[in-house]
């Protein structure tokens, strides 16, 4: 039956027993983050009770890793009162009864905590029911323990399979009154719940993108311009058709549209090792136009010379920054730079897709299946009735799949060669036509009065431009901490036109901004002589919540408190002052607010007379509220994001010349290894607040926290990245 | 050209190219999909596989080299007691996160295994450290390699 009003239905599942599908208004959301209800918005859960009593949910979001694929079923689980080891988790489609199916913004736990636990809490309470009417009894004498409803007066207890056929005839409960376990008796909630999908990952059963196989599939390769955005004049792609195995080979004339199809050769043959064998035969003429100018070095020149001038853009204006400078005891400045950086996901990009009679079936590792379906749409003139999008698991995802470039690629060739292809990029397309964590340039002023306080803080921000617009995730907000702490403060911007795609990566702006801020941040600790966790204390000030500015990406504000108790937190965990550190080895202390989350992290480092530089220790302290759905995955979230940040700070970079990325590998590129991955010691600060998400906030403290060991360590300021590019060395 | 090979114990006679890459040959021929591409420059270990027993990068073997030797992959890896072993360790301790480059580090924590029944962490890092993990699920990756050394003395 249905309820109208809150938009559960109970059906009789085929083969018996109970289909619980839900469509709830995500209000629960808009209350999290402080917005209004986006109405229109909904979410959906499906929960199937079987006659032998298993429990199928249906996973609806991507999975690259993050482990939702376990978390959300979690939720329903938990309030449904059934034994976890009775769930199974199917993987859904993409589906449009799923509005919200986006592995992106560490959002996928504000928006569901409470919405799917009413859908497990509603389930229950209909087998509850169904019971009650079978007893004659009244249903505020039961009670449910995992997988059955008991009667205690009686003694009689019926099994949830048994009692599945008859509760989903039954009027459905209000989803917004449904009453909810008290925390307290959560048996799954809060349980280190193990990963379902390791038995098959370590027996190495096909499951991600690159294993998808479907009758008839030839293997493809696409050869764009390095230059981004260049176009194909001319190629030899007829000589490429005779080669060993290929079965078609044929230019593509693209769009614009740095996201969407672009100009390049497809090469399709009998296996990926020919494709790709006989691309290497390409002779392919690009109009590279004016783009080919653009390079790394010019940039930086350009931004030295924006800086000597006014910001084009004012971002914040507190108080009177230049009379605050005027009264400063001590006036500080410096120039931070951070690169651009690929997102080298370990699977390269790929996408397998079967056009056939006008409709197109795709098989996507990506985060965001929905807008790639539109793009394929509009790019094949088909409807979008006529694509189906399975999502297939995906080799880390950082956010790089959030696009689906590869998806529209895959479809347009199989139309074009009439069969089925698997598309895969090599490691040097994924690096070479990534959508870039944009570089950036900030030239701070810092004043701080007799006492060490810091009473003026500017912030000249050099940062790009496409098309006239701030790039993707160049941009940096109004509340950039230490915005509305410090008397008088501006922040301003200048733009560099760009020509190279821009993206978010794993926690956007924040994963930059975050180095730049915190870096400064230690230094003016260092100046006003001062211990960096009592400067920020200090800056912090009392607890209290301090409401964002008005904006799109206005939040429910920030909350000096829970930044202090973590930093606490940290400082405590990690013997912070405690301990006199040997010669050479030293700790840093950075903290940061992004995605809900508030960490803060010490680093301890070791540099040797040659510049060697070990990270001997990360310790992690994080307040996301009063819930940790999965103490055993949030753990590794927590180590991976802030090792993420170390392997970045320490070892990566894309550079642009001519137009191009120089970086193409794993050689050059240097992801962070065993031999250089230190312990992480992960602590959380249980708050009374509602829980979010975990994969992106613990990522921007780590950087500036190795950044500001180091600087602990050797009296060296490290004011660009990477690390690599620095010598340390103290001996000659 | 034809060739065959022996992968898990059992010959596979193929037609192809000498050049083709073992990783290829095992993915795309042999329909073994367990071993995954990551770089195509043996810099990231996603393709290791166990030559006579010893750990190789199988995006950089020919298949023309492979010979007699016998080649193992993720997907027999736990037909030895050292691969339960350390298949065991990773379910135990939730190793993975997107889980893509767990099958090359298993083959080489079990070739590590095999030659080291205790490695220190010296050990470990030296044999570990080809095998790049994007998600830096290093430090369970460590206490697992310990976890199934553990379980072989046991």
């Amino acid at each position: 039956m249905l309820n109208r009003r809150n938009f559960l239905r109970a059906s009789l599942a085929v083969g018996g027993g109970m289909l619980l599908s839900a469509r709830i208004p995500l209000g629960a959301y808009a209350a999290t983050l402080g917005k209004a209800s986006p109405d229109a918005v909904s979410l959906n859960a499906y929960v199937r009770i079987a006659p032998d009593g298993k429990i199928t949910i249906t996973a609806k979001n991507p999975e690259c890793g993050q482990g939702i694929k376990i978390m959300l079923p979690m939720l329903i689980a938990e309030e449904l009162d059934v034994a976890w080891a009775d769930v199974q988790i199917e993987q859904a489609d993409l589906d449009p009864r799923y509005p919200a199916q986006i592995a992106g913004g560490s959002q996928a736990t504000p928006v569901n905590w409470l919405p799917l636990r009413q859908v497990g809490a509603a389930g229950r309470q209909m087998l509850i029911a169904a019971a009650a009417a079978e007893w004659n009894a009244p249903a505020t004498d039961c009670t449910t323990s995992p997988g059955q409803v008991l009667h205690a007066a009686s003694g009689r207890s019926l099994s949830y399979g048994e009692l599945a056929t008859k509760a989903a005839t039954l009027p459905v409960p209000n989803l917004k009154t449904v009453p909810l376990k008290d925390p307290k008796t959560f048996n799954i909630i809060g349980k280190p719940t193990r990963n379902i999908e390791v038995p098959r990952i370590v027996t190495g059963q096909p499951m991600f993108g690159i294993d998808v196989s479907v009758p008839g599939m030839l293997y493809a390769v696409f050869q764009k311009c390095d230059v981004h955005g260049g176009k194909l004049i001319g190629s030899n792609v007829a000589a490429i058709r005779t080669l060993p195995g290929v079965r078609a080979a044929f230019e593509v004339k693209g769009g614009k549209d740095l996201h969407g199809l672009l100009d390049g050769v497809a090469v399709v043959a009998d296996s990926w090792w020919q494709a790709n064998r006989a691309r290497q035969q390409l002779e392919i003429t690009w109009d590279e136009g004016d783009i080919a100018g653009q390079s790394s070095s010019d940039f930086a020149a350009t931004a030295n010379r924006m800086a000597a001038g006014n910001p084009e853009i004012i971002l914040r204006r507190d108080g009177d920054v230049n009379a605050g400078f005027g009264k400063a005891t001590h006036v500080l400045e410096a120039a931070y730079h951070y690169p651009f950086l690929s997102h080298i996901d370990l699977e390269p990009q790929n996408c397998t897709a079967s056009f056939a009679d006008g409709k197109v079936e795709i098989w996507a590792p990506t985060q965001n299946p929905a807008p790639g379906s539109k793009l394929v749409a509009a790019t094949l003139g088909i409807r979008e009735s006529a694509i189906k999008v399975h999502m297939v698991r995906a080799g880390g995802g950082f956010g790089r799949r959030l696009s689906n470039d590869y998806m529209v690629e895959a479809a347009w060739i199989s139309k074009v060669a009439g069969a089925p292809v698997k598309l895969l990029w090599t490691r040097e397309d994924d690096m070479r036509h990534d959508f870039y964590r944009p570089a950036g340039y900030h030239f701070f002023k810092g004043g701080l009065d007799a006492d060490g306080n810091l009473v003026a803080l500017s912030d000249h921000f050099v940062t790009f431009s496409l098309d006239g617009a701030v790039a993707n995730s160049a941009d940096m907000g109004p509340a950039e901490y230490p915005a509305r702490m410090i008397e008088n403060l501006e922040f301003g911007a200048s733009l560099i036109p760009l020509r190279a795609p821009t993206g978010p990566m794993r926690a956007p702006r924040s994963n930059g901004l975050g180095f730049a801020f915190q870096s400064f941040l230690d230094e003016l600790a260092h100046a006003a002589g001062k211990d960096p966790v009592a400067f920020a204390l200090n800056i912090l000030g009392k607890p209290r919540l301090l409401p964002d500015p008005p904006g799109p990406r206005a939040g429910p504000g920030f909350d000096t408190g829970r930044m202090a108790g973590v930093i606490k937190l940290v400082a405590e965990k990690s013997g912070w002052g405690k301990e006199k550190l040997p010669s050479g080895t030293g700790m840093g202390l950075a903290y940061y607010f992004s995605h809900l989350g508030y960490f803060a992290e010490v680093v301890k480092a070791t540099v040797s007379g040659a510049g060697a530089i070990t990270v001997d220790k990360v310790w992690v302290a994080g307040d996301i509220g009063s819930q940790i759905i999965n103490p055993l995955n949030a753990e590794n979230q927590a180590q991976g994001a802030a090792l993420d940040g170390i392997g970045a700070a320490l070892g990566q970079a894309v550079l642009i010349d001519g137009g191009k990325v120089v970086q193409g590998n794993f050689d050059t590129v240097l992801p962070l290894r065993m031999r250089q991955a230190p312990p992480v010691e992960v602590h959380f600060l249980v708050t009374d607040h509602p829980p979010t998400g975990l994969g992106e906030p613990a990522l921007p403290p780590a950087l500036p926290a190795l950044a500001n060991a180091i600087f602990a360590a050797t009296g060296k300021r490290i004011r660009s990245l990477p690390l690599k590019d620095h010598d340390l060395s103290t001996t000659a | 050209m034809q060739y065959t090979i022996t992968v898990n114990g059992v010959p596979h006679s193929v037609d192809i190219d000498g050049e083709t890459p073992v990783l290829w040959v095992l993915r795309d021929t042999l329909d073994l999909k367990g071993t995954k591409f990551g770089c195509g420059a043996a810099q990231c270990g996603a393709c290791t596989v166990h030559l006579n027993g010893l750990p190789i990068r199988s995006c950089q073997m020919p298949i023309a080299a492979v010979g007699d030797a016998a080649i193992t992959t993720i997907e027999a890896i736990g037909q030895t007691k050292v691969g339960q072993h350390v298949q065991a360790a990773w379910i135990d301790l939730d190793v993975p996160q997107c889980g893509y480059c767990q099958a090359g580090q298993i083959m080489s924590a079990t070739a590590l295994l095999t030659r080291v029944p205790a490695p220190t962490d010296h050990d470990i890092n030296e044999a570990m450290s080809g095998n790049v993990c994007r998600c830096a699920t290093y430090t369970r990756i460590r206490a697992a390699i310990k976890r199934a050394a553990e379980a072989g003395r046991a």
